[in-house]
């Protein structure tokens, strides 16, 4: 999977103090979010593709081998138009 | 201080604040949800009052806020409400008619940061009849339609059902595609309000409604991905009472154009209950401690059939006003459940639709002057 991520139509993504998580908003309501969904999305604004999302992501959390779990995750919100993805410029 | 009767504790924030900000509306909608007596409640709450009650709510919780009304767009300060609720971190919906938007109303609740709009069709007979003959009705909602899409909002439109329009419920959804319209929602009319005076009139039988259904769901399957569209079953025919509000006191906060703040829009028809008024109390306060709110949260309320029924938790007995209007005991179980003592009255209300001849009765307009007469002012 290759791309470019950003929020999907009409959804909004928010650190909400009263519920100490980040969530998703959207007209019908709300998605909480756990911390590791809050992380990505905070990276897909459409200015990072998922490359540069997991290298962000793997320095902030001096970990490696993060792909997977990205992509699994880009694939699913996706899925549920969360996000959008803008094709690779070639 | 007086103990609540569910501790606060055990109450969670509410998610939603819905803001009625205004009874006045250029619409005389049939099935309008406002109360029939709304002309009493002319005095509305000034936009300090307003940015106060965006403030407090947000500080309970809540992440929804909706404009309605009437029609809100009658307030000429709703670009200032709409900025204030985004700037909290709301996400902001409005819900309108569009009759009286402009381009430059719309450029201002774009720079306010508003999220969401739902176009409304309203006026059952004439504007629906105006909408499928192609005339002004169309051309004003294709022009607001084009204005919403073109600032890169998704547009969402929501038609209420009934029998007046359920046979051309095809020729509506054909009309939405052409629209552009992402979302629709065909929401079958719920008989409360104006709807309840016109029920005779605006009640499918069982048969439109199977039919409807079964041509709203060969349009789902036709333009899939392209609309979704939503069908909302009414409570009478489906036999089963619904989970009211998603619980009284659980969800929405609905606070009224004169400040009357509500578990749901139509509470306020319920007898013997106090709703506090954000004029004199804050919404903490009127959350977790008035007796308004706290009345009907949970189960402790109830009483039979719904106080031993296994299902109770999951509809909380149905809605309060239902149970008002047609079993007159706000304390009853909802009489659209089949189990409810007074059940017989809903069955006989959709056997008249089902058999009777249309009915002659001429419709209740919703306007002021019915209104007062309907409160005895005249
Ligand atoms: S239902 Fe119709 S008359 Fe009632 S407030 Fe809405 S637009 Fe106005
Ligand atoms: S008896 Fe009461 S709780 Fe049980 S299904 Fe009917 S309305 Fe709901």
């Amino acid at each position: 999977m290759d791309g470019t991520p950003r929020l999907g139509h009409g959804f909004r993504f928010q650190w909400e103090p009263a519920q100490s998580c980040h969530v998703l908003l959207y007209p019908e309501g709300m998605i909480r979010l756990n911390r590791s969904a809050g992380e990505i999305l905070a990276r897909c604004d459409g200015s990072r593709d998922i490359a540069a999302i997991v290298a962000e992501l793997e320095q902030a959390f001096a970990s490696s081998g993060l792909r997977p779990e990205v992509e699994a995750f880009v694939a699913m919100a996706v899925g549920k138009r969360w996000l959008r993805l803008d094709a690779p410029t070639p | 201080m007086n103990a609540p009767a569910t501790p606060a504790a055990h109450i969670g924030p509410p998610m939603w604040l819905l803001a009625e900000v205004t009874y006045r509306c250029p619409l005389h909608c049939v099935f309008c949800y406002n109360p029939v007596d709304f002309a009493r409640y002319e005095e509305e709450l000034s936009t300090d009052d307003w940015l106060r009650v965006l403030r407090e709510g947000r500080e309970l919780g809540a992440v929804q806020c909706g404009f309605s009304g009437g029609e809100p767009l009658l307030r000429n300060d709703l670009e200032v409400l709409i900025a204030e609720a985004r700037r909290l971190g709301y996400y902001t919906n409005l819900i309108t008619s569009g009759v009286g938007l402009t381009e430059a109303r719309l450029d201002a609740f774009k720079a306010a940061g508003l999220d969401h709009i739902q176009l409304s069709f309203q006026d059952s007979s004439k504007e629906i009849n105006d909408f499928l003959t192609h005339t002004r009705t169309f051309e004003l909602k294709q022009r607001v339609g084009e204005m919403i899409k073109a600032r890169g909002w998704p547009m969402v439109m929501n038609v209420v059902i009934h029998r007046l329009n359920i046979e051309h419920i095809g020729r509506i959804i054909e009309m939405a595609d052409q629209l552009g319209a992402e979302y629709l929602e065909l929401a079958n009319a719920q008989y409360y309000s104006w709807a309840l005076l016109n029920r005779d009139q605006l009640m499918p039988s069982r048969e439109q409604l199977r039919r409807a259904e079964a041509v709203t769901d060969e349009w789902k399957a036709r333009l899939a991905e392209r609309m979704r569209i939503l069908f909302v079953v009414p409570d009478y025919h489906e036999g089963k009472p619904k989970k009211c509000m998603n619980g009284w006191g659980n969800v929405f906060l609905t606070v009224t154009p004169d400040g009357t703040a509500l578990p749901c829009h139509t509470a306020r028809m319920l007898p013997g209950l106090d709703f506090p008024n954000v004029r004199e109390h804050g919404l903490r306060h009127i959350w977790f401690e008035s007796e308004g709110f706290n009345h009907y949260r949970g189960t402790g309320w109830m009483k039979e059939p719904c106080a031993s029924c296994d299902d109770k938790e999951n509809d909380y007995g149905g809605c309060r006003c239902q149970a008002y209007l047609l079993a007159a005991d706000p304390d009853a179980a909802d009489p659209v459940c089949p189990k409810s003592p007074h059940h017989a009255q809903v069955a006989a209300a959709i056997e008249q639709a089902d058999t009777a001849a249309p009915s002659t009765k001429p419709l209740i307009f919703r306007d002021p002057k019915e209104s007062r007469r309907l409160c005895g002012e005249s």
